[in-house]
């Protein structure tokens, strides 16, 4: 198992309390000093994740245990019926979509998925989708659109594929026709970013009247190594470039960009799927409540304002 | 992996070497990057800057654009007061302030889109270009929003819209999350444009690359490209670290994205005019 250096002492720390507590069970001593271990050990984590540099949270984002869109899909979501394909070339399985219950509330899902064993992480090319998927998600979105059925997208790439066959098939277009799209769609969406908010590559489903953000995931213009190579001249420095993109979920919210932050629990998604779900429930269903409320031309007229009002630059009014 | 990953060494080896380099004067002869000829500056600036040899097109600033392209006198520009600002205080190995003030020194423009309005042979027009030459044309908050009040003035006025394209850097990374959303914004401004029956022409020079390619450059209603730009989502060098085999020859060009069903037409400098006036006259009102 590869631990994240800035974990690293927290894993030590667990597996001395494993140990304590598998050979000395009936110490009442030992039983003493694993309660005190216990406190240590989560303030520990406590002070490791609320002082995460943009790079530890970028790790925390791609942490191999963290959940997907999979296991949102059964532990937020009932009835999951997938939708497969978009009717032109294939089904691209970075991108999976189709209806589900949020409670009583039927919607319908759209969200990369990354994959988790190597096998089906090929498959889902490491969650970087191709056009056949943006296609697909646009497709069932107006499906869902058509039937007054919410949207819920969940976000989560390192960007759009970069291949022949993506560029062939029309990428930069697809992702293009995606935004133009979902900017009118006459439905109420939520965008929330679970894990990497990979540049056009997440916009491509990121459009939507309310977006949110898990606490450690992150939203670029550009992967971090990405913009090492071009600005420092090497993905060595990546690190660096985190910093200065400020692309972490406080920065976005700062900047206008994000409307929710959802706080993790203790030590991240990955260490606790249930209570990540449970919070990400929450915050869907009141979410859609309230959008619920408005008729949904005043919502479309909502989420022009909310995308338009984006961006920081000077203007001189007094000429 | 990004879809404002810039293509610096293709956009830079293919666009006309105005600037001093290391105290060399500018140069009497270009080379062509497309049939390696030596031609003469003044015989390619006569054909607005095409190679008389092989037909290549070369770099052409956004100013020259405008008077390629519009009726002479007519352009009004809009918008001229947005600067750009730094709004991550950003920092690689040079401070993004600085280099906005380089950059706006060493090409003349305050960001790297002008909008307003003109005449196409008499056609009314709204009109955006990007020019590449600043900071890789690429688009921040200043493009963003010049080109989302482009689109909407052209909605209330309407007007024809015709946007040309020069950015081979995508998205401006300097300005993080805030550019990513131009793309968002102005394609969102397009899509009310379209919902109002006006017709777009989006016109793709080279480079079209990332987060503009991604965004407005890909919505036209007609699309044209100049011959033998360099046109795509992701950089070829992004590309070939990814899948590590040798791109095809050809591959990410004008004719590239014709013959895959991307663009309507590839358009050569010299019949822009007539083409977008003819187009004007098809679809406009
Ligand atoms: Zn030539």
């Amino acid at each position: 198992m590869d631990t994240l250096a800035f974990e690293q002492p927290i894993e030590e720390l667990e597996a001395k309390i494993q140990q304590l507590v598998d050979q000395k069970a009936d110490d009442p001593d030992a039983r003493e000093e694993v309660r005190q271990l216990r406190k240590e050990l989560n303030e520990l984590i406590r002070n490791t994740y609320s002082n995460l540099t943009s790079w530890e949270t970028v790790q925390v984002s791609r942490h191999k245990d963290r959940p997907h869109t999979i296991d949102y899909l059964s532990l937020v979501f009932d009835d999951f019926v997938e939708l497969h394909g978009d009717k032109h070339f294939g089904d691209d399985r970075a991108m999976r979509c189709g209806f589900a219950k949020l409670g009583d509330q039927k919607v319908l899902v759209v969200g990369h998925q990354k994959g988790r064993t190597y096998q089906e992480r090929s498959k889902c090319f490491f969650g970087c989708a191709h056009p056949e998927g943006y296609r697909k998600a646009m497709a069932k979105m107006r499906l869902a659109a058509k039937y007054k059925l919410p949207v819920i997208c969940l976000i989560d790439t390192p960007g759009a594929y970069p291949g022949i066959g993506a560029e062939e098939r029309g990428q930069a277009q697809v992702i293009a026709e995606n935004m133009f799209e979902m900017s009118r769609l006459e439905t109420p969406i939520i965008c929330v970013v679970i894990g990497e908010g990979g540049s056009g590559g997440a916009l491509g489903i990121g459009v939507g009247d309310r977006v949110a953000m898990l606490e450690f995931s992150y939203y670029s213009v550009i992967s971090p190594e990405g913009c090492a190579g071009i600005l420092w001249k090497s993905a060595e420095h990546a690190s660096k470039a985190a910093e200065a993109l400020k692309f972490t979920s406080k920065y976005l919210r700062k900047f206008g960009v994000i409307d929710a932050v959802i706080e993790e629990p203790l030590g991240g998604a990955h260490r606790d799927h249930h209570q990540m779900a449970s919070r990400l429930k929450m915050y869907l269903s009141k979410t859609l409540r309230e959008l619920q409320d408005s008729p949904l031309t005043e919502l479309v007229e909502k989420r022009y304002e909310k995308f338009r009002a984006m961006g920081v630059y000077l203007e001189d009014t007094a000429v | 992996m990004s879809s404002s990953e810039p293509v610096a060494a293709e956009a830079e080896d293919l666009s006309l070497p105005r600037r001093k380099k290391r105290g060399v004067p500018e140069g009497l002869w270009i080379r062509c990057p497309d049939c390696s000829s030596a031609v003469f500056r003044k015989e390619a600036e006569k054909r607005m800057n095409v190679c008389p040899e092989c037909g290549y097109h070369f770099y052409l600033s956004a100013r020259q654009r405008i008077e390629q392209m519009l009726d002479e006198g007519t352009f009004e520009e809009w918008d001229k007061d947005l600067r750009p600002s730094d709004p991550l205080t950003f920092k690689d190995k040079k401070a993004y302030a600085d280099r906005l003030v380089a950059e706006q020194k060493r090409t003349g423009l305050v960001d790297a889109a002008i909008t307003g309005k003109g005449r196409v042979r008499a056609r009314p027009v709204a009109v955006g270009i990007t020019d590449s030459a600043f900071i890789m044309g690429s688009m921040g908050s200043v493009v963003g929003e010049k080109l989302a009040r482009l689109v909407e003035r052209a909605t209330e006025q309407d007007l024809p819209l015709i946007i040309i394209s020069g950015s081979g850097g995508g998205a401006r990374m300097h300005e993080g999350i805030l550019s990513l959303m131009q793309m968002a914004k102005v394609s969102a401004a397009l899509a009310r444009y379209d919902q109002a029956g006006g017709l777009f022409i989006s016109v793709l020079t080279n480079p079209t690359m990332g987060g503009v390619a991604a965004s407005f450059a890909s919505l036209g209603d007609v699309v044209f490209a100049e011959p033998k730009a360099l046109i795509g989502f992701a950089g070829p060098r992004t590309i070939k670290a990814t899948i590590r085999i040798e791109l095809p020859e050809g591959f990410q060009t004008s004719e590239f994205l014709l013959e895959h069903g991307y663009i309507d037409r590839i358009v050569p400098r010299d019949r822009l005019q007539t083409e977008i006036a003819r187009t004007i006259d098809y679809c406009g009102k």
